[in-house]
């Protein structure tokens, strides 16, 4: 009965179901109480003074890698390195950028360059944290981009590609970075 | 008493009667209203047991990203564990294991938490967890520990909520079934624990007859002090009463503070049926402990030193380990002897909830079987107790006269009450199982101002803040007994419900309803940045104590001690250090103490060994925890990391060989090391 009642003024109750639920389609997040909030975007946003730096973080207190951190953040892949990982990062130090043909940084850091920025910093990145003691003379490394890097050790000296020498390395929570002065250029495409 | 019966069904049915007619008569009368509101909340789904706001869904939508405003901890019952929510969006944050075994997280199966279930009976891997208490400062929530009961085998746990760790179990001797626990006093000076059952004392001799409990079951109230500074506890000292149930419990606060108050039943002393020779009297009692008292008599040195047997567990946070050690004495004080710590309050049937309200004047008794709710009257109660105005005593307790203590009575407030909540202003709220509602009354006039029905037959109710001296009020939480067709049906078992209500305006609005962990009894909520600031993120590796932890790679080993072998492992994205043992053999215990190197937040190495008749580990940045395994068969046994740790997690595997019994197969240990073969067809 109280359902036939209903539909007898079918109309009218339509008309205001759709007014209402027009406004009800607003709704907006009006619950005062959800004050603090995560920040926007990825995992590079988390605040934590607490736990060791990732690969990200050591780059951005480094003032030799300028360059790097502002290609990185140009290409988009602050938030991929700021991810679990295992990441080995091979960072090359603002000398080793300035070694390359004047303007070619510049060139790269355009927006209509972005894929080739993208793969030239993807081409140093490997997925696993490599120790030192892990790399062998012949070695062949599949990096992120797709290509490989070759790897000799000659005198305990670890080069790239016979192009970049590992200076340095620096444990980070997700991984592991060289420096190293040289950038590698990934082989042309075919 | 068949009367009494009588009367109680003939309320029962006129009360149904009234709600008959309402049913009936509310549709009718008020069509139109109902046709305006829907141009209201037009947008509600057509469920006739919905009567929430239009607002609703915006009141308790927390948007991704965006945190809670409360922490909401909700016993688990029968699963043993502490469940955490946010409010107000009802979402399970974390459920953290207490006095029941997680094989999820190793509890209860690793070594280094083995101890923590241990009680003086050897270790009992489950029990009852009702109550929880957040332990105050001052009569106000702190955010530093919750306290748990466990109501099966007595004990009561500290949770650390800087890890949200259970950091310590203590068992309490002379006790059964721990219910009026583990309510606090006003600065968390102590945890109290009073036994549901009553039971011979540990230190005589408990084979006796059933029928003679008058004679040989006693009752006992624990008081368990807390270390101010790191929350340890200690079995300070017992109260012995007479034979019978304690209930509920809540603590005295300003003028009442220094009083204990609580709940108890079967005053008629049965030992069988008690649903029935448990409700034969027309009031049972509430007890007023005059605590400071109690301790003053310690102080003096007038209590007795018993033999007893409890075990006392604590989880080292350096060691990230436990140890149990079992006491052997308490301290109890006969109440029969000291006439002024303990008074008797008559309160109408079997009272359950025992509450006292934020200004610590006024103590509600909600009688289970009762069609009113008594309010007490603290400083009623200390005059009645200055002219003695008794009425007689109860096995050597002096019984104050009910009117003498009583401030008023909540007439016909509804069918079963059972838990009593405050909002800080003026207003308490009480559940009734029976008529399946919450019903808000004024502390002042005894009035009821709202009532709203819940679904279906809530238990306990959880104001944030509702025992406190300032509750945060805004919202309540009934957690309801029974929940048949709430949700999409789950065959026979059906998780309970919780139902959360906006309580900012005059009347009460449901908001949401959403299912919990167990059986939540009592729940208990406070701000969410009383308890966020201080989260621990990771342990700090350098700070590991673990009598067994690898501080690196390098120091990673397999050492063989007669049929015991030690591994020292290491966790890191994304492999174990070793990942390849061989030399086991049929008749050795493996200990695989795995350290995790990370020091990231929120990144966990699992670890699990095919076979093992024991869980998995699951181990926090920096932490050091210890796997048992026993092989009992010969073979390849992998090994693998079961949290998903990094996009190499896959990768995160070994092998352990198993030898038979006196095999020549020597210990070896190892990472990366693959056969030359191997390594060579790596290289090109």
């Amino acid at each position: 009965m109280h359902m036939k009642y209903l539909a007898g003024s079918f109309s009218i109750v339509a008309i205001a179901l759709i007014i209402s639920c027009n406004q009800g389609s607003g709704m907006k997040d009006e619950n005062a109480s959800a004050s603090a909030t995560a920040p926007a975007g990825g995992q590079e946003n988390v605040k934590d003074s607490d736990s060791q730096k990732d690969v990200v973080k050591v780059a951005m207190s480094s003032k030799d890698h300028t360059t790097l951190v502002a290609a990185l953040k140009q290409a988009g892949l602050v938030t991929s390195l700021s991810n679990a990982g295992p990441f080995t990062v091979f960072a090359p130090t603002n000398d080793a950028f300035n070694k390359l043909p004047a303007g070619t940084v510049d060139g790269l850091m355009k927006d209509d360059k972005k894929d080739d920025l993208q793969n030239i910093l993807q081409y140093h990145v490997f997925m696993s944290a490599l120790k030192p003691e892990s790399f062998a003379d012949g070695q062949t490394l599949g990096m992120v981009n797709g290509d490989n890097v070759m790897v000799s050790v000659k005198d305990g000296k670890i080069m790239l590609n016979s192009s970049a020498t590992i200076i340095t390395s620096v444990p980070a929570s997700n991984g592991i970075i060289y420096v190293i002065d040289g950038v590698l250029l990934p082989p042309a495409k075919k | 008493m068949a009367k009494l019966y009588n009367n109680s069904l003939r309320f029962l049915y006129s009360f149904t009667k009234i709600h008959f007619m309402k049913k009936i008569l509310f549709p009718v009368l008020s069509l139109s209203t109902a046709i305006f509101l829907l141009g209201i909340s037009g947008c509600k789904p057509k469920n006739a047991g919905d009567a929430t706001g239009a607002d609703a869904a915006a009141r308790v939508y927390v948007s991704p990203g965006k945190y809670d405003e409360l922490y909401n901890f909700v016993s688990g019952g029968f699963s043993g564990q502490v469940s955490v929510y946010g409010i107000p969006s009802g979402r399970l944050l974390r459920v953290i294991p207490v006095f029941s075994v997680d094989p999820e997280k190793g509890w209860g199966y690793s070594e280094e938490t083995k101890p923590m279930l241990n009680t003086s009976h050897g270790e009992v891997p489950w029990d009852d967890q009702h109550h929880l208490d957040l332990s105050q400062t001052n009569g106000e929530i702190d955010g530093r520990w919750l306290f748990a009961n466990a109501n099966n085998t007595p004990r009561v746990a500290r949770i650390d909520l800087k890890t949200f760790r259970t950091a310590e179990i203590i068992e309490i001797p002379n006790s059964a079934g721990n219910h009026s626990s583990p309510f606090i006093t006003e600065n968390t000076e102590y945890v109290v624990a009073g036994t549901r059952f009553s039971i011979p004392m540990d230190n005589e001799n408990g084979d006796v007859p059933i029928d003679s409990y008058k004679k040989n079951f006693k009752g006992t109230i624990s008081f368990i002090s807390v270390a101010p500074t790191n929350g340890e506890m200690k079995l300070a000292f017992q109260l012995l009463l007479p034979g019978m149930d304690f209930d509920l419990s809540h603590s005295g606060k300003g003028p009442s503070s220094g009083w204990f108050f609580f709940s108890c039943y079967n005053s008629e002393q049965a030992h069988s049926l008690l649903e029935v020779n448990a409700s034969k009297r027309d009031k049972d009692f509430i007890l007023a402990v005059n605590w400071k008292k109690a301790e003053e008599y310690i102080k003096q040195g007038k209590g007795k030193k018993q033999v007893v047997k409890y075990a006392h567990n604590r989880l080292d946070e350096t060691t990230h380990s436990a140890t149990s050690v079992i006491e052997t004495e308490t301290t109890v004080i006969d109440v029969k002897d000291f006439p002024d710590i303990v008074y008797m309050i008559p309160c109408p049937k079997s009272p359950h909830g025992c509450d006292v309200d934020p200004t610590g004047e006024y103590i509600v008794g909600s009688g289970k079987l009762a069609a009113l709710i008594p309010v007490f009257a603290f400083s009623k109660i200390q005059q009645a107790i200055t002219n003695k105005t008794f009425d007689g005593d109860y096995e050597g307790i002096p019984v104050i006269k009910y009117e003498a203590a009583l401030y008023g009575e909540v007439k016909k407030p509804g069918l079963g009450p059972l838990h009593t909540e405050f909002d800080g202003k003026g207003n308490a709220y009480t559940t009734f199982f029976i008529s399946s509602e919450i019903v808000k009354w004024s502390i002042k006039d005894l009035k009821v101002l709202d009532r709203q029905p819940t679904y279906y037959s809530p238990g306990h109710l959880c104001i944030p803040g509702g025992d406190s001296k300032k509750p945060y009020g805004k919202y309540l939480i009934a957690y309801n007994k029974i929940t048949k067709d709430r949700y999409l049906p789950t065959g026979p078992e059906l998780a309970q419900a919780a139902q959360l209500f906006d309580i900012s305006g005059d009347k009460m609005k449901l908001l949401s309803d959403y299912p919990s962990i167990g059986e939540p009894h009592y729940a208990q909520a406070a701000p969410a940045e009383l308890i966020s600031k201080n989260s621990l993120k990771i342990f700090k590796l350098e700070d590991n104590k673990n009598p067994y932890v690898t501080m690196g790679e390098k120091q990673s080993k397999v050492v063989r001690d007669g049929n015991k072998i030690h591994v020292y492992m290491t966790a890191i994205r994304s492999h174990f250090s070793p990942d390849n043992i061989e030399g086991v053999r049929l008749g050795d215990e493996v200990y695989f103490h795995l350290t995790n190197l990370e020091q990231d937040w929120d990144v966990p190495h699992g670890f699990a060994v095919k076979g093992n008749n024991n869980a998995e580990l699951l181990v926090m940045p920096g932490e050091t925890q210890t796997l048992k395994w026993v092989p009992e068969r010969t073979g390849n046994f992998p090994i693998y990391c079961t949290d998903f740790c990094s996009a190499l997690h896959q990768e995160m595997q070994g092998y352990v060989r198993v030898s038979a019994k006196g095999s020549t197969v020597p210990i070896s240990f190892s990472l990366g090391k693959n056969s030359d073969t191997l390594d060579s067809a790596i290289k090109k």
